[in-house]
């Protein structure tokens, strides 16, 4: 019989109470309770990057992650990329760029992108490719996927989506 | 008895350690392993990871020859310290070719040396560099060697109730080097199929120590013996050919589903000989990237970029 826990999970500047076992992960957290399911699981296995999230701005594998763990923490999903309607630019350049086929991998790679272009604003692109390698594209749309953050950076990078 | 405790202190964590609360700190390596049905999750779980006196890389207050990493320092902050990957570079080109960056920004050092995998990235970098490591319980605190600590793939000889707090690493000499290399298949989270790491002292051309140690070749991380009749000689062809025959002389790999024992034995001489040369390259003052890997012929440089408009 396992004891269930209960506490706040911060996902995208919003609190959300949450409750289960300790082992929980962070990935079924946000999606089964906290209802945002941009977020996808892939392998389960810390392996493809799909369930990849920002926490206090650093990526994680969030199936791997345990939800009581991220209490406290800033937790950011696809769905935070965006500021209501209007498209992130990371966002809009992976369209523009046809970096987006199926769609599976892309709510993980458009966060390890983010996660790259906050560290650094003008990533090489030896440093684009290793900033993406924790995402698998089912796919193999990876020049696409990598254009798309290469046009970002020649253009000159803003994490705001355009008129905000 | 709680579920799920974050401890703020050693103090607190060691207390509920010994009640029978297990550790977790960044997860990588324990949810993964709960869910593949290996290791279930205890019903108590203390998390560490709020702890500060297990974070940071710096001298030992006690004695200021030792460098003191943390216990929480993650794989990101490895390879881009200053002072690992100026002085302690084989621990930084390890740690540089964990996962990928979402795992080490998660992955801790304590997480990689207590899991005791044989082919953890970090493990023979620590074993060249002279590592010891620091578990304190409510007993009290002991030091011990690697080889002490690792007894088989996945175990160690820490007790329940004990806590790794720190990886403990001597000073280097200005005229030593280290490196770290590793036998892949793809760039980005991969296992080492093999890997080697080496360290040396130069004295004028010669060396004047040197130790090499072997990832994924036996139940622990490896290190290899009888190498004292290499100080004195240059870095030639010899040296690197007598290294690289002990190291597959002393090698005892397994077959499984990654390689065969055979080809195992035979990557694993290449490696060592890779890394003593990238090792004696760095005592020289050749500034080589980390990781050394992408240097030294494994993965050629244009094999990542190829293919970009």
């Amino acid at each position: 019989m396992t004891t269930s826990i209960s506490y706040l999970l911060t996902v995208n500047g919003v609190d959300y109470p949450v409750s289960g076992p300790n082992h929980l992960s962070l990935l079924n957290a946000v999606r089964n309770q906290v209802g945002l399911t941009g977020t996808k699981e892939g392998c389960d296995d810390c392996e493809c990057g799909a369930c990849m999230m920002l926490l206090d701005g650093r990526p994680v594998n969030s199936c791997s992650y345990l939800a009581a763990q991220a209490q406290g923490r800033e937790i950011t999903t696809v769905e935070g990329l965006s500021e209501g309607e209007d498209l992130a630019p990371l966002q809009q350049a992976i369209l523009d760029a046809g970096g987006v086929q199926c769609g599976f991998c892309t709510p993980g790679m458009l966060i390890s992108a983010q996660a790259l272009l906050q560290h650094e604003e003008h990533p090489s692109d030896d440093a684009i490719r290793i900033g993406l390698s924790g995402n698998l594209c089912r796919c193999t749309g990876y020049t696409n996927i990598v254009a798309a953050v290469q046009s970002l950076v020649s253009d000159g990078y803003d994490s705001k989506p355009e008129g905000v | 008895m709680s579920a799920f405790v974050i401890a703020s202190t050693v103090d607190e964590a060691v207390s509920l350690l010994a009640d029978g609360a297990r550790i977790v700190a960044g997860g990588t390596d324990l949810v993964v392993g709960h869910r593949q049905g290996k290791a279930p999750l205890p019903d108590r779980l203390v998390a560490i990871d709020r702890i500060a006196a297990l974070r940071g890389i710096e001298s030992n207050g006690a004695d200021e020859h030792v460098l003191r990493i943390g216990a929480l320092v993650t794989h990101a902050e490895l390879m881009t310290d200053a002072a690992i990957v100026g002085s302690y570079t084989a621990l930084a080109d390890g740690a540089a070719l964990v996962g990928s960056p979402a795992t080490r920004n998660a992955g801790t050092i304590g997480g990689n040396v207590m899991n005791g995998s044989p082919a953890m990235d970090t493990g023979a970098p620590l074993v060249v560099l002279g590592a010891r490591f620091q578990l304190v319980s409510g007993r009290g605190t002991r030091i011990v060697e690697p080889h002490q600590l690792w007894t088989g793939p996945g175990t160690t000889s820490a007790d329940d109730d004990e806590l790794l707090t720190a990886c403990l690493l001597p000073s280097r000499s200005p005229s030593s080097g280290s490196a770290y290399v590793r036998l892949e298949y793809r760039r980005a989270m991969e296992i080492a199929v093999v890997g080697a790491a080496a360290s040396l002292d130069l004295d004028g051309g010669s060396v004047s120590s040197i130790r090499v140690a072997l990832t994924a070749v036996a139940p622990t991380i490896l290190e290899v013996t009888g190498l004292e009749d290499l100080t004195g000689r240059a870095v030639d062809d010899d040296l690197l050919a007598t290294v690289a025959a002990e190291a597959r002389d002393q090698a005892t790999p397994i077959s499984d589903l990654r390689a065969s024992d055979a080809y195992r034995r035979h990557t694993v001489g290449v490696m060592a000989q890779r890394a003593v040369a990238a090792a004696a390259a760095r005592a020289r003052g050749e500034r080589l990237a980390v990781p050394v890997n992408r240097s030294v012929g494994i993965g050629a440089a244009d094999s990542i970029t190829g293919g970009s408009r």
